[in-house]
């Protein structure tokens, strides 16, 4: 019985975490990005700084009507932002925040997060396929494509980090983590981060949905609650990449005076804003400058990365 | 040089996150109202007592959009002199509807009755009611802000310029001589020259204005030339005139900068405002035969001015006559007709204490700068009395052709007796 209640307590924990960070996250977008261009963002939504911002547009969100295009396919249509949403919510499930503090432990943790991460990047592509649009279509293309690119920098840079600690369980990998493996890791940590804001399909490597050509991208034809489960994807998406940058690279829990869960939730904050400070000061990169921002730049550069930890494993 | 990779992507963070730390500039105005600068393009104010109907606004206005109405009132002269008239305002009209707030009324309003008020919530749900009759453009009035402050020794900024303009007494008994001189009727300009005093003159209005300003203009350079002292005056002024203001310092002052003093010249027939313009005017035009009047009237003026500068007031009592003269009533006792040279003489009148140097210097070495000042100011001292420098009010300040509130009238009256 105890047992039951406490993967529920762990479950509805996560399910909490999993819909109030990306909101702080959005919130945090918001007004970070409207100070860095002397703007103040919301300012009237609930009182105080517009904070009931995103609940208020929640709520309008949810107000609209739900259109869906007379040529779109229907049931894959309103399957995509499911396909988009849910798998960062898994992956949240493995992600641990503290010491014995995660929803489940699996042995393969970080293989099983990087396999669910990629699934989400196939709500895009069904709905830029399923919406019968040319534009959608463009976008699921590029997404597509983006995707193939940057898995595998993605995929090399967690792997010099499984190769370091020498398991796949995120739990372990944090054990293992000691402080000199900042500058070790270094470089697989910025190409993790980069390929994952690439994933996510954030600014500057938002050509999927470049609304200054082909409007919205995959998500053109959506309304509504249908759109705004999309929007929470994005935000679900940057909490999930930041908090696997920080359990991978910056050691997790690991950190001074604080507590662990603190640490963790600090480092996840910390990445959130650095992504956010990103997108507001780049622009968007062309298609083929973004292919070959991965093939040229990152894929080389996790390779280095591996074979600098073989080498000092070896070493040491 | 070789480039540190990423040295650009670098510096595009930096300035993204030094705008973060950096205040916004966002304006939360409906809850914040901006503080906009003076002689902001909110809304034009009118101080309808300073209009003359005088038809400038009107006729430079590119739109047509400014409507004035008035009647003429006949004023009987006090002393039996020929009635004067003057414009009456009936209605002063701004339709915004249609203004395009190129400002060109305010800047070319002779008389300080325009002016701009930092007020724009005035729109409305139908576009007739953009027409603001008077009473709604003279509720602008007091959000009109006081200038910026000038840099040192620039001309003083109109608002301030009308303040410390001379009464328009001064002004009527300069016109007075400039008018004799036109005219070349000295009898006659000598009555002109009594009514304005005395009365006011209120009538003189506009034909004298406009005479006036061109008669001081001319007289006030060549006065200005042959008084090189007043510039010393000037100096004078700036410290101890201006409290003494005594009129003539002032006038003086401003005639000799010029162009900008334009606006501070005073139409001849313009009326003092209170008391002070009274006494003056009475005393200098009406030289001879109201000379002894003037000197009567003189103290009266003083006590007008004792508010501005005690030590007038002083003057006017003893010097009574003299200070009267002082300005104009001297040269009436002098017999000067056009006061110029009798400047020296009003000078001496210390109507004003604290003046006292720059009368002196007017007097003496100033005198013909006085006088031109005087003349082409036509404030001299009567006009004095307004405390110059602050403008606080902008109703405050009187149009050359104002009639004289209840004050002079009586005292042009006894003067003219």
């Amino acid at each position: 019985m105890s047992e039951v209640l406490d993967v529920a307590v762990r479950l509805v924990v996560i399910v909490v975490v999993f819909l109030a960070l990306p909101l702080v996250v959005g919130q945090m977008e918001h007004k970070a990005m409207a100070h860095m261009q002397s703007r103040l963002g919301p300012m009237y939504a609930g009182r105080f700084h517009g904070w009931a911002q995103l609940i208020a547009d929640g709520v309008k969100f949810v107000q609209k009507e739900d259109v869906i295009p007379a040529a779109a396919d229907r049931r894959v249509f309103a399957l995509a932002p499911a396909v988009a949403l849910v798998p960062y919510l898994i992956v949240l499930v493995v992600i641990p925040v503290g010491p014995g503090l995660f929803g489940v432990d699996l042995d393969a943790g970080l293989f099983f997060v990087l396999a669910v991460m990629g699934v989400g990047v196939l709500g895009a592509i069904m709905a830029g396929w399923a919406s019968a649009n040319k534009y959608s279509a463009l976008g699921g293309m590029r997404a597509a494509a983006q995707l193939v690119s940057y898995e595998l920098p993605l995929v090399l840079a967690a792997s010099s980090v499984a190769m370091a600690a020498g398991t796949l369980s995120l739990h372990g990998i944090v054990e293992q983590w000691r402080w000199w493996w900042l500058p070790w890791q270094a470089i697989g940590g910025v190409v993790f981060f980069v390929a994952g804001l690439a994933e996510l399909r954030r600014p500057p490597f938002d050509m999927p949905i470049a609304e200054s050509e082909i409007i919205m991208g995959p998500m053109t034809e959506y309304t509504g609650l249908r759109f705004a489960l999309f929007m929470l994807a994005e935000y679900a998406g940057i909490v999930v990449l930041s908090a696997l940058t920080t359990v991978l690279f910056l050691g997790g829990w690991h950190g001074p005076l604080l507590p662990g869960p603190v640490w963790t939730l600090l480092k996840v904050l910390a990445l959130a804003f650095v992504v956010i400070w990103v997108r507001v000061s780049y622009p968007r990169l062309r298609e083929d400058q973004l292919q070959k921002l991965a093939w040229v730049g990152l894929v080389p550069l996790a390779l280095l990365q591996l074979a600098l930890t073989g080498v000092v494993k070896l070493t040491l | 040089m070789a480039r540190i990779p990423g040295e650009g992507l670098a510096k595009g963070l930096a300035v993204t996150f030094k705008h973060m730390v950096r205040k916004s500039v966002t304006q939360q105005y409906p809850e914040v109202h901006p503080d906009l600068p003076p002689r902001s393009r909110g809304v034009i104010a009118l101080v309808e007592e300073n209009c003359t109907v005088c038809m400038l606004c009107a006729r430079e206005c590119p739109d047509w959009c400014i409507y004035i109405d008035s009647h003429k009132e006949t004023l009987p002269a006090p002393e039996g002199g020929r009635p004067r008239a003057r414009n009456v305002l009936d209605r002063f009209a701004i339709d915004f509807s249609l203004c395009m707030y190129c400002g060109i009324c305010v800047e070319v309003c002779p008389f300080d009755a325009l002016f701009w008020a930092p007020e724009f919530e005035y729109a409305e749900y139908d576009i007739r009611d953009l027409l603001h009759e008077k009473d709604r453009l003279g509720e602008w009035v007091e959000s009109v802000p006081p200038p910026p402050p000038h840099e040192v020794g620039a001309e003083p900024p109109k608002e301030a310029a009308a303040a410390s303009r001379p009464a328009r007494r001064t002004d009527g008994e300069a016109a007075g001589p400039g008018r004799s001189r036109a005219e070349g009727g000295s009898g006659r300009s000598d009555e002109t020259a009594r009514p304005g005093a005395a009365a006011g003159v209120s009538g003189s209005g506009p034909a004298d204005v406009a005479a006036t300003p061109g008669a001081a203009e001319a007289g006030a350079p060549a006065e200005t030339s042959a008084a090189g002292t007043r510039e010393p005056d000037a100096e004078g002024r700036t410290g101890a005139g201006r409290p003494g203001a005594d009129r003539g310092t002032r006038a003086r002052r401003e005639a000799p900068r010029g162009p900008a003093a334009i606006r501070a010249i005073r139409p001849p027939g313009a009326l003092p405002k209170r008391p002070s313009a009274p006494g003056p005017s009475g005393t200098p035009e009406s030289p001879e035969a109201s000379r002894p009047p003037g000197a009567p009237e003189t103290p009266r003026p003083e006590p007008s001015r004792p508010p501005e500068s005690p030590g007038a007031a002083g003057p006017a009592e003893s010097p009574g006559p003299d200070s009267a003269g002082g300005g104009s009533a001297g040269r009436a006792s002098t017999g000067e007709p056009t006061g110029h040279g009798e400047p020296p003489r009003g000078g001496p009148s210390g109507p004003e204490s604290t003046d006292r140097e720059s009368a002196g210097s007017g007097s003496a070495g100033g005198p013909a700068p006085s006088t031109g000042a005087e003349s082409s100011a036509g404030r001299e001292a009567p006009a004095r009395r307004e405390p110059p420098r602050a403008l606080r009010n902008v109703r405050s300040i009187r149009p050359p052709g104002s009639l004289p509130k209840k004050d002079a009238p009586p005292d042009r009256g006894g003067d003219d007796a």
